[in-house]
């Protein structure tokens, strides 16, 4: 249902949480901050849905690849923040190295034809 | 990460898991908090902007579900579901009641069926590798399963190459005596090495040796264990004490497990040592032993056959007078303990499941209409955010908390129903299948009862899933829909119903063909009118009776004592009563004929002079014995009708002289040819029998036949404490009426059990199928209300609606029974061989169950077509 609504490209099965824990690698954010980086980063390509980011972060939860702490904003509002564990970068370096070599097999097949 | 290490945070997760979802809560609301914001500063109002930031979020409901269902334990929604489906079924308890009844009672069938075939056929024969034990016969033209005689089973024994082992048993009916007087015991005589053979261990004492066999040796027995805790309380004492059997101190030296039983020789208290006790032992001719061999290693069944078969036909040549057409016969143990009662037992399993599955198409078919109720209820859930996956797993839920409620009560009901299963099988014919007794729930029971309960859960559980998609999902919130739904159920609730129809159909034949074949049989013509005749078993041992004078003597007394009983028409004498198992033969010869290549054998009865008149046999030719042919006279024999026919072809019989010797001697003048009376059991073939006057061959053996005025089992008391008073040492045994010995023959008792059960079953499935019909028939009604207004404001009759109605059902119905009628055809093979003088295919039986069928399928369509029939138009089409 939620899906259904999205024009954008829907991303690649099983990269959001790569790009959760890369977000996350460059300092600890709550989940809306998440949510905008990604968006900004990829220049409004792609959109993290809500519906999936909550469940992908209580996933990464419960690995242990991110921890969250309750802080204060800087508008004094309360909101969790979740920072990259060491199991947590250890994660995203074996899921960049995945990633790079599905890459550019995908871009080796494309060359070919 | 570890398996571990995660399932144990997730278990820290599941503990906190009211402040976590708390916690998601607010982090989801703060998020929200901040996309309103952003998008009132890219213009949109305040209210839009609360809108669009909702509808960016998604579904809050689902999303907190998902995320439950990543951090949650597996356990806590199907916790959930189980606590709904509980409360849906406590909501419909009149739904919950029928469902759980109808499937506890095909599962409580199927399974109480199942732990008999357990019991007989899965649970091993308590030998050691019983595979590889075989029971030998001797054949002779009569048939393949005849007792063999000692010296040839010496001979087997020593000239076979294929048996590691063989041994012989004979069941033996022995006199006990007791200080309350002699009673007969049941047992057996077996040689040394019989348990052995089987291998078996006795469980108290010590095994029979060979030395026992010999003659200045004491005798001794094994006790069966439950001989040993009946008989002698279970006194572990009892090894080395002396009972008296047949007038010979014996010593019990052992007592065996629990769970042995032979059925060819039970019921059996006593297993005594084989010991040669008069010149049977000497005569080949004497046939009175069965044998038991363990094939060696290596050895087929085949291999094994042909070697013994090889013997026998070396001692038909070596001893023509005695073994001329005696050939060897052998069965695997299995096979003659368990031959005569597997077709049975297969053919009830068979119904038991047929029945089962009636019961859960019905129940199926109750659920799916409860399903078609429930689409609303699916589709608001669903609309909340119930994900798909998670309303069929509710539906497997509720299907298997019914199917293991069922399966529950179904084994209690199982073990119960067992127990009056086992009382409809006279006593006598129980104890010749121990291995029934032993029907108990074990772990193979259990399993079953779980695969069919599982079974039965994911067969309710994924029809209405399958009846559920997604996309019906939405529709299921407009009421539109409703009809066309409705068709789609009707149709297939239509298919389930003439599945339904067509297995009560062939349920309902075999309980037909049964009961007509039991009809049959209990009227089949035995030679004898069987009512008011009293039946009773004297044995004279000790040493007061061995001699003919004696024996004489004791058949006048005890004729003078009964027939002076009040109610007593006449007393006569046989040493084998009728109906038996029609053993008891005897070869012999034809005075004044070539001896020629052919064996002739036939029954032979020692009766006194009034037996026939007795009976109420009939006189074909010739006369009956006199009163007063004894010793002195000319030797007279009366045969039957099927041995004059058979053995006098075109000839006139009576005055003809047979001898039981090869030279003629002591030569019997035939006087009289009586009809057949049937000395097997009913449904055998006629054989040809020789009846002896009991004065020229008196015996200490004596069955009583008593033609009585009054009720003949009034009388059975008085007559075996006149026995006593003629003298307290005889043994009387079994006494009983004509009439219960035919009811509770081996035969007719297999038919009357099957035919019950059969019957039962198909009462059942006939119940449940028009059940089911009525519940099609009226659901087709209820959701065709509206058309049946508009056909009546349309000026549609009341009859035309009745008939339409009619016509539904009567279409369902026709296809049920012909189907049925010709899964019953096909079915002809399981039980044909269990019939007596009916045809699997037997017209009237295949008629009359049609029609009963039809009648009750057009009672059962009639209420909802009569309720068609009263809608009234304006109504109907303003409820709409």
């Amino acid at each position: 249902m939620v899906s259904s609504m999205a024009k954008r490209p829907d991303l690649l099965p099983g990269t959001l949480d790569m790009l959760i824990l890369k977000t996350l690698s460059r300092g600890s954010m709550h989940g809306y901050g998440i949510a905008l980086s990604i968006k900004r980063q990829s220049d409004d390509v792609l959109t993290v849905e809500e519906g999936s980011l909550y469940p992908a972060l209580q996933r990464l939860l419960l690995q242990g690849w991110v921890k969250g702490e309750w802080k204060m904003t800087e508008t004094n509002r309360r909101a969790r923040y979740y920072t990259l564990t060491a199991a947590g970068r250890r994660q995203l370096g074996l899921e960049l190295t995945q990633f790079e070599q599905m890459i550019a097999a995908i871009g080796r097949v494309l060359q070919d034809a | 990460m570890s398996w571990l290490a995660r399932t144990i945070r997730k278990f820290a997760f599941f503990a906190g898991r009211d402040r976590r979802n708390r916690e998601l809560e607010e982090e989801m609301a703060f998020h929200r908090g901040l996309s309103e914001q952003e998008m009132m500063a890219e213009g949109l109002s305040a209210d839009d902007a609360r809108y669009a930031a909702a509808r960016q979020f998604g579904n809050d409901a689902r999303l907190r579900d998902e995320s439950a269902g990543i951090t949650g334990l597996w356990c806590e929604t199907v916790l959930h579901d189980l606590r709904f489906a509980v409360r849906q079924l406590r909501r419909n308890p009149g739904f919950a009641v029928t469902t759980i009844l109808v499937l506890t009672l095909g599962i409580g069938a199927a399974v109480a069926i199942f732990s008999f075939v357990d019991a007989a056929l899965i649970r091993p024969l308590p030998y050691q590798n019983p595979s590889r034990l075989a029971i030998l016969y001797e054949s002779i033209p009569l048939g393949p399963r005849f007792h063999l005689s000692y010296l040839d089973y010496l001979d087997w024994k020593a000239q076979n190459t294929v048996f590691s082992s063989l041994d012989v048993y004979a069941p033996f009916g022995f006199i006990l005596e007791t200080p309350a007087g002699s009673q007969q015991a049941d047992g057996a005589s077996v040689s040394a090495g019989f348990f052995r053979t089987l291998g078996v261990t006795p469980v108290l004492g010590r095994d029979l040796q060979p030395s026992d066999q010999q003659q200045n040796q004491p005798r001794t027995a094994l006790l069966s264990y439950a001989a040993w805790q009946r008989r002698f309380g279970g006194r572990r004492d009892i090894l080395g004490q002396s009972v008296t059997l047949d007038g010979n101190p014996t010593t019990i030296v052992g007592v065996l497990p629990r769970d042995f039983h032979f059925a060819p020789a039970e019921p059996a208290d006593f297993w005594a040592i084989e010991r040669s006790s008069g010149g049977c032992e000497k005569n080949r001719g004497c046939h009175d032993l069965f044998g038991v061999a363990r094939l060696k290693p290596g050895v087929t069944f085949a291999a094994a056959f042909a070697d013994i078969r090889r013997i026998a036909d070396n001692l038909a040549r070596e001893y023509p007078d005695s073994n001329r057409d005696q050939k060897a016969f052998m069965l695997p143990l299995t096979e003659a303990i368990l031959g005569d009662i597997r077709p049975i037992l297969l053919l009830v399993l068979t119904g038991a499941a047929l029945l089962l599955v009636i019961a859960a198409v019905n129940v199926a078919s109750l659920l799916l209409v409860r399903t078609e109720r429930r689409r609303r209820e699916m589709a608001v859930r669903g609309a909340l955010g119930a994900s798909r996956i998670r309303l069929i797993r509710q539906f497997v839920t509720e299907g298997l908390l019914l199917a293991l409620a069922s399966g529950l009560l179904g084994v209690a009901l199982a073990s119960g129903a067992a127990d009056l299963l086992l009382h409809l099988v006279p006593k006598d014919m129980l104890a010749t299948m121990p291995y029934l007794e032993q029907a108990r729930p074990d772990a193979a029971v259990f399993a079953f009862a779980a695969a069919v309960s599982l079974a039965a859960g994911l067969f309710f559980s994924l029809l209405p899933a399958l009846r559920i998609s997604l996309s019906e999902l939405r529709e299921g919130l407009a009421e539109a829909t409703r009809g066309s739904s409705g068709t789609v159920w009707r149709r297939f609730g239509s298919n389930l119903v003439i599945l339904e129809l067509a297995m009560a159909v062939v349920l309902l034949v075999g309980a037909g063909l049964l009961s007509k074949s039991l009809y049959r049989l209990l009227h089949t013509d035995i030679g004898m009118v069987p009512d008011h005749l009293a039946l009773l078993q004297v044995a004279a041992t000790g040493h007061s009776y061995d001699t003919a004078p004696q024996q004489v003597a004791l058949e006048r007394k005890l004729e003078a004592r009964l027939s002076m009983l009040p109610g007593v028409r006449s007393v006569a004498f046989t040493t084998t009563l009728p109906l038996g198992d029609g053993d008891g033969t005897t070869g012999f010869t034809i005075v004044g004929m070539p001896p020629d290549k052919v064996h002739r054998e036939v029954a032979f009865r020692r009766v006194s002079a009034n037996y026939f008149s007795t009976l109420q046999a009939r006189l074909v030719s010739g006369r009956w014995f006199a009163e007063d042919e004894g010793a002195t006279r000319q030797r007279v024999v009366i045969i039957n009708q099927q041995m004059a026919t058979q053995y006098f072809p075109g000839q006139n019989p009576l005055g003809r002289q047979i001898s039981f010797d090869a030279d003629g001697k002591n030569a019997m003048q035939i006087v009289g040819i009586v009809n057949d009376v049937q000395e097997g059991q009913l449904d055998a073939a006629p054989r040809g029998a020789m009846y002896l006057p009991f004065l020229q061959n008196p015996g200490n053996f004596l069955a009583v036949v008593l033609r009585t005025t009054q009720p003949a089992d009034a009388l059975l008391p008085a007559a075996s404490a006149a026995v006593h008073q003629v003298d307290p040492g005889l043994a009387v045994d079994r006494p009983i009426t004509m009439t219960e010995r035919l009811h509770d023959s081996p035969s007719a008792s297999l038919h009357r059990c099957s035919a019950w059960i059969l019957g039962a079953f198909a009462t059942l499935a006939l119940v449940l199928s028009v059940v089911g019909l009525y519940g099609v028939i009226a659901y087709s009604v209820s959701q065709r209300t509206r058309e049946i207004g508009v056909r009546m404001a349309l000026g549609a009759q009341r009859s035309s609606v009745y008939r339409m109605i009619l016509r539904e059902a009567g279409i369902l119905t026709l296809l049920g029974i012909l189907l049925g009628l010709m899964g019953s055809l096909a079915a002809a093979g399981l039980i044909g061989k269990l019939l007596f003088d009916v045809h699997a295919w037997d017209a009237s039986t295949l008629v009359t169950v049609g029609i009963l069928l039809a009648v009750a399928a057009m009672l059962a369509s009639f209420l909802p077509a009569r309720r068609a029939a009263s809608v009234n138009p304006t109504e109907a089409l303003h409820a709409e």
